[in-house]
């Protein structure tokens, strides 16, 4: 096989998904209206699959403090943090990220995929132990690519496998980091953090925590899971992004441990690529300050979510787990899943299609995510969109148990 | 537990579950290209001879392990390093 024969199986992939006029991946939003609307297909379309949890992306606040940097440091720093790219701006979020979080230091990366990924793959190395949910995101995957630490799989939070392969671990666990995420970004479901924490005491390991979807969306003052779980000194590492509740881009790495400081010196994802932007920094201190000031926009994103949940669930779709503000909605059939998204789109409502192998299991997914800043009555129109469906009519996936939550 | 030949034995009888009849294995059977185990079953078979061996068995070795002789090699290493 040549060098470029390995992506003839991804035609027949896009022709399947063209049949409908319309690529769902790489969808253009040809003008974004609002956190929760933009043109899509020449028609006004609600957006339900954006990750926007908090709708901060055009908060004022943000948005004048992005223009200012632009206006006063420039469009770009055009080099690393640890050459030219260090500006005040990078050093005072890092602080108000720390102090955000309660914890002795944070480092800025410039997207969220290098933190996960970058945090990963520097702490540990050939020797250590690398114990990861199996439905890890791809930047943590690729993190383990990158350590040639040895890698050991628990099944999706299971904490009676995760216990069995720390014991199995015996002396190694001194050198064994455990990955874990705080909310799973295609389930929506979380983790069982409070008995990965119990199991960490027990047998040793450090714990890093991807809080790229509950930053912002659960704690009490919405510093993530951690927070939520009451176990946040049991966490030794949180990662996380600016491009979700924080609606910038961008990645960060919290700890009290000191080697933060010297990891700086030692991450590849930190040092060779340019900083954040200055108006990239400056959006997200404004929007890291709206996350403190406003918890009633957590409040309203699981008002809505639960709305959304409970809607889908009484319709007879088989959901994720747990409500939250990532709502799954299992199709057992591709093309069903394929169709069923065009027809939403074509009721003005766009959610993300997600296919195998991009799904933990076998199924297809309709994948919506949740803003505080979508209406009830959109969501109404998500609902209706939904019942809509063929597939909402056939009765082929029964209700599950279903479980709602609030802050 | 350790030696090379208790671990064949182990591996024979932890396959049965996933072979066609009549197959005839050898320690050079290829799991995927011999015995048409798909990946979900490698990984079904590695989890069972985890649990026998109580092991763990790292995924970054496993694209190393192509036949059965090279599963009995590393088992036996691993098992030799547990002891």
């Amino acid at each position: 096989m040549s060098l470029l024969e390995k992506f003839a199986p991804f035609e027949s992939i896009r022709a399947d998904l063209n049949a409908h006029g319309m690529m769902p991946f790489g969808v253009v939003t040809e003008k974004i209206l609002s956190p929760t609307e933009g043109l899509v297909g020449g028609k006004k379309t609600i957006l339900a699959g954006t990750n926007n949890y908090l709708g901060l992306t055009f908060a004022p606040e943000c948005v004048a403090a992005a223009q200012k940097a632009t206006a006063d440091e420039g469009t770009g720093t055009t080099g690393s943090r640890m050459a030219n790219g260090t500006y005040s701006g990078h050093r005072a979020l890092e602080q108000e990220l720390a102090a955000f979080f309660g914890r002795d230091s944070a480092m800025v990366f410039t997207t969220g995929f290098l933190a996960t990924m970058g945090m990963v793959a520097t702490l540990t190395g050939p020797g250590d132990v690398l114990l990861i949910d199996g439905d890890s995101h791809a930047s943590i995957y690729d993190g383990c690519k990158l350590s040639g630490a040895d890698i050991v799989r628990f099944r999706h939070n299971d904490l009676a496998d995760l216990e069995k392969r720390l014991r199995r671990l015996g002396e190694r666990t001194a050198n064994t980091l455990i990955v874990s995420e705080g909310l799973y970004s295609m389930m929506g479901d979380q983790a069982p953090l409070a008995g990965i924490v119990e199991l960490k005491r027990k047998y040793g390991g450090y714990l890093l925590l991807d809080e790229a979807h509950s930053v912002g969306v659960l704690g009490k003052h919405g510093r993530g899971l951690a927070e939520a779980a009451g176990v946040e000194d049991e966490v030794d590492f949180v990662v996380g992004t600016f491009s979700k509740s924080l609606g910038s881009v961008g990645g960060f790495c919290v700890s009290s441990r000191p080697e933060l400081e010297l990891i700086r010196m030692a991450a590849r994802a930190y040092i060779f690529t340019a900083s954040p932007t200055p108006s990239v920094v400056a959006s997200t201190r404004a929007a890291l300050r709206l996350v403190a000031a406003h918890p009633e926009l957590r409040k309203k994103l699981w008002r809505n979510a639960n709305r959304l949940y409970e809607g889908l669930a009484k319709i007879g779709y088989q959901l994720g787990p747990q409500a939250g503000p990532v709502v799954a909605v299992f199709v057992d059939d591709r093309e069903q899943a394929i169709a069923g998204w065009h027809q939403l789109l074509a009721a003005g409502v766009y959610v993300n299609l997600v296919l195998p192998p991009a799904t933990p299991t076998g199924a297809s997914l309709l994948r919506c995510s949740l803003s505080a800043a979508h209406t009830d009555e959109q969501i109404d129109k998500i609902l209706d969109a939904f019942a809509a469906l063929p597939m909402a009519a056939s009765g082929k996936s029964a209700a599950p148990q279903t479980r709602t939550h609030s802050v | 537990m350790g030696s090379y030949q208790e671990s064949v034995t182990l591996i024979y009888e932890a396959l049965e579950p996933f072979l066609q009849p009549g197959l005839v294995l050898s320690e050079d059977s290829a799991l995927v290209s011999d015995l048409g185990l798909s990946s979900l079953q490698v990984m079904e078979l590695v989890a069972e001879v985890e649990d026998r061996l109580d092991i763990t068995v790292p995924l970054n070795v496993l694209p190393d392990v192509r036949s059965i002789r090279q599963f009995a090699e590393l088992l036996t290493r691993l098992t030799g390093d547990a002891a």
